[in-house]
């Protein structure tokens, strides 16, 4: 376990020292502020439509911050050459890769902290209260989605040839998933055999993302989601998240380092 | 040294020849006919597209008067076809049809089941409280204004997003000096529009109970009605219908409440022809008739 820990130890600090993230922050904030300061109709307290905006920035980001820091990590390894001498060190592939996951989605659940506050308080300053537990279900199951993304982003990595291209169908696949998955099968109903089975087993194998987006809870200021569903989704997430995990270290298991 | 002077010389002759190339061609760039600088942004990177986009941001508007409850691409979205928000309004014929409320339909397997709970999954009005069903709460329809500011901003020539605008301005937030400015727009870009100067007269008329200005707007109205209505195709002349009645019945009151009832019964019955509900127009007819008799001849009684 001690080793899992050092391995996600580095890809954190890895996160901290690179740019990425203060751009992502800093050009979201920015974007938010300027669309704060539009005077709509004289109405100072209209704020959902800011909310939306800053909400849909922050999924943009973190997808980002996910999807490109995964994508790198086995790759970099590689390049620099220090992939054979991690495993020379009592270090199993499988550790490697868990290590690498987690180093990842607790990366990813930092930036979403920062994210979060940022939002929490913009929307503070218009509508005068603080819903935290409707941000903390938001928050968690983002985090559990991008756990999802950054296990598929670490199987990709060791399929694809370059992380480009990885990082690059893994978003069109998210973005397939968050944008249609959720009518997969009424479109399937109108495709024909043997279309129509194909569309209807992927529409219950995918893991659906968009079952993890409460932005629009958040920002029409809903009721929580009972917590009963709220756990299961969180289960569902660690399913996909497990499937990942033991492809991508089936995958690793398999091939060759040097 | 010299180098380095020739190169500061250089530049600055560069520049020079620059900011005169610049000079020289701006005045001709401005005269061009076929410059896009309209000094429209939207204009410039959107091109004609625009309109759709105002289109979507229209209904974008709607989706949040929804709360968020709003059928997609994939959904039964017949209770949908005309904008509840603008609906609501009362100036616009409504074309839905179907169940507003349940067009989701019954559940199709366990992931579409689980994944209701993750959106929001009822029929709620922001003016009638939202999620909450708090009618304290009904301000809240001002959460549509950016998305209509934004539609009108691409799309100026719809007049829908002026009078939306003004009514729920007026209505619920009670802005009329921001809904009069609205309206005022609304008709620099599109002259002659008896949907906008139906909304302005009730803005005069129930704001600022200014009896004149009101009968003044509603007349042109009526005016401009009459003019474009034959230029219009069968089913174009059926949607202005409603509009028509509007100003006619409006018209008609006003003159009632200031005991000018010939005029009245005048208005209503141009309200009739176009009314697809005659009968109840003509009940008002009879009525102001009564009223009429009963001023010149008190002993009167009504013979129903």
């Amino acid at each position: 376990m001690n080793n899992i820990f050092a391995v996600a130890g580095v890809v954190i600090k890895e996160l901290y020292r690179r740019k990425d993230f203060y751009v992502l922050f800093i050009v979201t904030i920015l974007i938010c502020v300027m669309m704060a300061s539009v005077n709509i109709y004289n109405d100072a307290h209209i704020v959902r439509y800011l909310k939306e905006i800053c909400l849909l920035l922050i999924w943009i980001c973190s997808l980002v911050v996910a999807v490109t820091t995964t994508a790198r990590q086995i790759p970099a390894e590689r390049e620099n050459r220090t992939l054979l001498p991690l495993l020379a060190k009592p270090l199993t592939r499988v550790q490697l890769i868990v290590g690498k996951f987690l180093g990842c989605w607790l990366a990813c659940g930092l930036t979403l902290v920062c994210f979060y506050i940022f939002f929490g308080a913009l929307s503070a300053s218009r509508e005068h209260q603080w819903p935290l537990m409707n941000y903390f279900q938001a928050a968690m199951l983002h985090w559990f989605m991008l756990g999802i993304v950054v296990a598929m982003a670490l199987l990709g990595s060791l399929v694809f040839a370059a992380p480009s291209s990885n990082s690059t169908i893994c978003f069109v696949i998210i973005g397939g998933i968050l944008f249609a998955a959720r009518h997969l099968d009424q479109v399937a109903l109108t495709l024909r055999e043997p279309l129509r089975t194909v569309v209807y087993s992927l529409y219950f194998a995918i893991p659906h993302l968009e079952l993890f987006d409460l932005r629009d809870l958040v920002i029409h200021n809903w009721p929580l989601i009972e917590w009963k569903y709220f756990g299961l989704a969180l289960l569902y997430a660690l399913f996909y998240m497990g499937v990942f995990l033991v492809a991508a270290c089936q995958v690793f298991r398999r091939k060759a380092v040097n | 040294m010299s180098s380095s002077r020739t190169f500061w010389l250089l530049a600055l002759a560069l520049l020079v020849v620059c900011f005169g190339t610049a000079a020289h061609l701006e005045p001709q760039f401005q005269a061009w006919q076929g410059s896009r600088s309209s000094g429209d942004i939207f204009n410039v990177v959107l091109g004609d597209s625009r309109r759709m986009f105002a289109n979507s941001f229209y209904v974008k508007a709607d989706e949040y008067y929804h709360s968020g409850y709003y059928p997609t691409m994939f959904d039964d979205n017949a209770a949908f076809q005309t904008t509840h928000m603008a609906a609501d309004t009362g100036a616009v014929n409504s074309k839905n049809t179907g169940d507003e409320h349940g067009f989701l339909g019954p559940t199709r397997n366990w992931i579409d089941a689980f994944g209701r709970h993750f959106f929001p999954n009822r029929h709620t009005h922001l003016d009638e409280g939202g999620p909450d069903d708090d009618l304290g709460g009904s301000d809240n329809v001002r959460e549509i204004l950016p998305w209509l500011k934004l539609s009108a901003d691409l799309d100026p020539d719809n007049v829908q997003t002026y009078t939306v605008t003004a009514f729920w301005l007026r209505q619920r937030m009670h802005n009329v000096a921001e809904a009069d400015a609205v309206l005022h727009e609304g008709l620099r870009n599109c002259p002659g529009s008896c949907d906008i100067l139906f909304e302005l007269g009730r803005l005069y008329y129930e704001s600022y109970h200014d009896t004149d200005r009101a009968r003044n707007v509603w007349e042109a109205a009526a005016k401009q009605w009459e003019k474009k209505y034959p230029e219009l195709n069968q089913d174009q002349q059926k949607d202005s219908r409603l509009i028509m009645e509007q100003i006619t019945t409006h018209l008609a009151k006003l003159e009632e409440d200031h005991d000018n009832l010939p005029k009245a019964i005048e208005w209503l019955e141009k309200a009739k022809e176009v009314s697809g509900t005659p009968e109840v127009l003509q009940q008002d007819i009879d009525r102001v008739k009564y009223k009429l008799m009963q001023e010149v001849n008190p002993l009167l009684k009504p013979l129903y």
